[in-house]
């Protein structure tokens, strides 16, 4: 047991997820599987506090989100008020409805960059994955907007099995739509992505070669395009310091209005999140018993506690911990040290079977998300 | 978007647009922000990009540092280069 405990440092950045309407249906979406509805969903006044109370907490950029947050009619006033008090504005965005009077008011609102997500440089089999036909040329139409208005543009396209074979493709059309930043980032596996694990995970195969392709871009395209990259936790021998840390950097605002360390964290059970109803932001970050809990590095088991790592990688990622190994509190198993690690190995042996079954192979059999009629609430356990 | 440039003495760089060079009253602190990165620079860094100004090349800031902090030219050049050309290619600084 380690008596140490790390000093809380304010937050650099805010995750607001503005909406989780979207008019995509991405089988790998972040969201979770209980989404907020429209009615459910913060108003105007509501999030300039929350903007206004980041700002004095110490948050530096905000990351405007959702679902897709081009659906939020006050996205711009949004905008300008995190410009007004000091947030650096990122907007995160499927740019699925964008149009040019919009992104001009976006821009004159202090927007600073756009991130905007592509599912593949294949029209057809990106617009498959979206779940919406004509979805990737509108992106086009979308990054060229952004690069009218003079705004940096980062292209996210979210790689897996059904398009690593493409990402040669994908970085030459993140060039062509004048992207000077790009992530390529592995799906990570929560909520609706775990649902379809099996038909996304790509083999040790693909994985490598597109590792190797990075790299030749990176070089090749030095000082033309960033290139954000890190290999997916299935084949990771460390886990990622996922938030850099929990309650250390990072908060996340819902569409509701619940305040969490990440936007995965109501996938644990037996914590209460706290609201930006209750409690200011500032109250929330340093008293709040959810941003405690799993704060530093007092919570953790072996083998993190005693490894000279621990405050790099921070234990991993405490979601994953829990939906693989049902124990919110153990290592990551993406962690070599784990001993869960073979739980890793086990599920991309589950993943190459279904890559031999030919009928999955060419389509694969997805669940999109999509509003449930379930009740609105997740389940809440008092700790 | 145009390249990045090559960072030699005679180039003179400011702050991208879109990047934010600023001091922060909370943190006490001066912080980099630029899109979804942002930097927490130490004194040294600090040092070198309040002479980034749009105005003064390299070598001008090279020299105003040596003096400043009475070291070696060669080794305050090698140092603020090597920051510069790494910005530069982070799209923080442009020519």
């Amino acid at each position: 047991m380690t008596t140490e405990s790390v000093a809380v440092e304010p937050p650099l950045a805010l995750l607001a997820e503005l909406t989780h309407r979207c008019p995509l249906r991405c089988p790998y979406c972040s969201n979770p599987l209980m989404l907020d509805r429209a009615g459910a969903e913060l108003d105007t006044a509501t999030w300039q506090r929350v903007l206004s109370e980041a700002a004095d907490l110490g948050v530096l950029q905000v990351h405007f989100s959702g679902g897709e947050p081009l659906v939020r009619r006050d996205l711009v006033d949004l905008v300008g008020h995190a410009a007004k008090v000091g947030l650096y504005g990122n907007l995160i965005t499927s740019g699925i409805g964008l149009d040019t009077a919009r992104m001009t008011a976006l821009s004159e609102a202090g927007l600073e960059h756009v991130q905007l997500s592509l599912q593949d440089s294949d029209l057809v089999r990106g617009d498959r994955v979206a779940g919406l036909t004509g979805a990737q040329q509108q992106k086009h139409f979308a990054a060229r907007l952004v690069r009218e208005v003079g705004l940096p543009l980062t292209i996210n396209a979210v790689v897996h099995r059904g398009n690593l074979e493409r990402l040669g493709d994908i970085l030459e059309l993140a060039v062509a739509l004048g992207a000077d930043r790009v992530e390529i980032a592995h799906v990570q596996y929560y909520g609706w992505a775990l649902r379809n694990r099996a038909s996304l995970l790509p083999s040790r195969e693909q994985l490598e070669r597109a590792t190797a392709l990075v790299e030749a871009a990176r070089t090749r395209l030095k000082g033309v395009l960033v290139i954000d990259y890190v290999v997916p936790d299935y084949y990771a021998r460390r886990p990622k310091a996922c938030m850099g840390g929990w309650g250390r950097r990072f908060l996340n605002v819902t569409p509701s209005g619940k305040v969490l360390p990440c936007h995965a964290a109501e996938t644990l059970p037996g914590l209460r999140f706290p609201t930006v109803a209750a409690a200011g932001l500032a109250d929330i970050w340093y008293n709040d018993p959810v941003f405690g809990h799993f704060r530093g590095t007092r919570w953790m088991p072996e083998p993190c506690v005693s490894c000279e790592r621990r405050e790099i990688d921070w234990g991993g990622c405490r979601c994953q911990a829990f939906v693989l190994t049902g124990d919110a509190t153990r290592t990551d198993p993406a962690c070599a040290l784990s001993p869960d690690h073979a739980l890793m190995a086990e599920a991309r042996e589950r993943a190459a079977l279904a890559v031999a079954e030919p009928a999955s192979s060419t389509e694969p059999d997805f669940t999109f998300r999509r509003f449930t009629h379930s009740p609105r609430q997740s389940p809440e356990f008092a700790p | 978007m145009t390249n990045a440039p090559a960072v030699a003495g005679g180039t003179v760089l400011r702050f991208a647009a879109h990047a934010k060079f600023r001091f922060d009253e909370v943190r006490q602190a001066w912080v980099v922000l630029f899109p979804e990165r942002l930097l927490l620079p130490d004194e040294q860094a600090v040092a070198v990009l309040r002479l980034v100004d749009g105005g003064r090349n390299a070598d001008a800031i090279i020299d105003a540092l040596s003096q400043q902090y009475e070291a070696p030219r060669e080794v305050i050049a090698a140092d603020v280069l090597a920051m510069l050309q790494d910005l530069a290619d982070k799209r923080v600084l442009r020519e």
